[in-house]
């Protein structure tokens, strides 16, 4: 990942620190916690919308506080407290034993506290301005989850949400992975959480006509018409390689660089042939210091909206040529997650490289004839891990790229 | 609605909003020192009162009241 790029003015590029992934935390629909969202990653695929049951932040919270606290905003706590303890925990000889003004916390988010704020708006119609709750404010604010994560763990150094709708949880990561590599921090906690399947977020999404009417996820597939509603919250957390390999941490993967980039073109059409993709995707590559040769696996967005698919295919094929790196949706399992699809697909990719295996693009039978991917389907692929990608597109012509490489 | 009756809704109150036990909700226990509630709980804690009494208690009013006790005093006067 570079500190500085280069310059059309013939400036080369810095190199920063190179960053490590040391923990990861995960709730998601197919499985809370590490290992089970991997299992559920390589199971069936489930039915109608991505739901996480039996979400239960009351042993983080307590039960006074657990009802002032978004549903968005337990999933980042929860996926945090995990991330925090696979890395070591805070403190003890094996612990992150950080500085706090040198830690960091960056989690986005799509949309924020939505629950809450329709709750609250059904209480103001119901009962009046003054039974609003006095806890609206800090309930729905999309910073929030952010906030909470550096309270509890006492990280002063940047703490910010990123809300570029589902290019969140990417750019979050990327922000992170950023913080670390000019050295401005030592650990960042970085993610974003989702929890908008409600009546009316589903509406909005619905008439929109942006969700599949028969109810299943199927990227890539011919008979795609559109994405199927999830949610859920993840954390990585990202620390200076060399400090993660003096205390002999398990390193899961380099974030080796990111990009940035905005379509400029509609508010939620991809632009044509992806070509905000295609640059971002790109500049991802000179932030990495690496050929389009040296790819071979790319997490997609791969939403099941046939815009987005092709599009996003199409921006694939440019770059890298066909049958180009081996692509996976896990958006088959999931479902749409929105500004939490980023950071799950984060820690999706970063077991897909310690795994050294590829989870399938469920819901996914017929390849659309136009897309011209080497898409895994059926069984997981096994690979030998190397340079990987993973995309995040949002409304508003957000694009967003991660690289992971796998850290001998 | 005697006195008994109205401490016992009060309570009821105190311990939903507070998540207190009903032991800890005496006339003598501190909102901030004993039941651990600051100015935004006890906002929350007034609008469950005023549903539960059928009453409206001014912002004004709730300075100086510190104490479980006070609070039940503003409560009953509105009776």
């Amino acid at each position: 990942m570079l500190v500085a790029h280069p310059t059309p003015d013939g400036r080369s590029g810095i190199r920063g620190r190179r960053v490590a992934v040391t923990g990861l935390g995960v709730v998601a629909p197919c499985g809370v916690g590490r290992d089970a969202f991997w299992a559920g990653l390589l199971g069936p695929e489930p039915d109608g919308p991505r739901r996480v049951e039996n979400l239960d932040a009351t042993p983080i919270y307590g039960p006074k506080e657990i009802r002032r606290v978004d549903r968005f905003t337990q999933m980042a706590a929860i996926a945090a407290a995990e991330a925090i303890a696979d890395a070591g925990g805070l403190d003890g000889s094996s612990g992150l034993s950080v500085d706090p003004d040198r830690a960091g916390v960056m989690i986005g988010t799509g949309i924020g506290g939505l629950e809450t704020i329709e709750e609250q708006f059904r209480v103001l119609q119901e009962k009046g301005p003054r039974r609003v709750s006095p806890f609206l404010v800090p309930m729905m604010m999309g910073n929030r989850a952010t906030a909470d994560v550096s309270m509890r763990y006492g990280f002063r150094g940047p703490c910010e949400a990123t809300v570029t709708a589902c290019a969140a949880g990417t750019h979050s990561v990327a922000n992170g992975a950023r913080l670390v590599s000019s050295g401005r921090c030592d650990v960042v906690l970085a993610g974003s959480a989702e929890a908008a399947i409600t009546v009316i977020g589903v509406a909005g999404f619905s008439n929109m006509t942006a969700l599949s009417t028969t109810g299943v996820s199927m990227p890539f597939d011919v008979k795609r018409d559109g994405f199927v509603m999830g949610e859920g919250g993840a954390v990585l957390v990202l620390e200076d390689l060399e400090r993660a390999l003096a205390r002999g941490v398990h390193v899961y993967a380099e974030v080796a660089g990111a990009a940035s980039t905005a379509d400029a073109h509609h508010i939620t059409a991809p632009s044509p042939q992806g070509a905000g993709a295609v640059s971002c995707m790109e500049q991802a590559l000179i932030d990495a210091e690496l050929a389009p040769e040296a790819i071979v696996h790319i997490n997609a967005h791969g939403t099941s909206t046939p815009a987005n698919d092709l599009a996003e295919s199409q921006a694939i094929v440019k770059v890298f040529g066909t049958p180009g790196p081996a692509v996976t949706s896990i958006k088959g399992i999931t479902g749409h997650s929105l500004g939490a699809a980023g950071s799950l697909e984060a820690v999706a990719l970063a077991l897909t490289i310690q795994k050294g295996q590829i989870p399938p693009t469920a819901g996914l039978t017929e390849l659309d004839p136009e897309i011209h991917l080497d898409v895994v389907t059926g069984e997981p692929r096994a690979w030998t891990p190397g340079p990987a990608l993973s995309n995040s597109f949002g409304f508003g012509g957000h694009n967003g790229t991660l690289v992971m490489t796998p850290v001998s | 609605m005697d006195n008994t009756e109205a401490f016992d809704k009060f309570k009821q109150c105190a311990v939903e909003v507070l998540q207190v036990t009903p032991e800890q909700v005496t006339p003598e226990a501190s909102f901030a020192e004993d039941l651990d509630a600051d100015s935004l709980d006890l906002v929350e804690l007034v609008m469950a009162l005023e549903e539960e009494f059928k009453i409206t208690v001014d912002e004004s009013e709730l300075e100086g009241v510190e104490t479980v006790g006070q609070a039940f005093q503003l409560v009953s006067s509105k009776l």
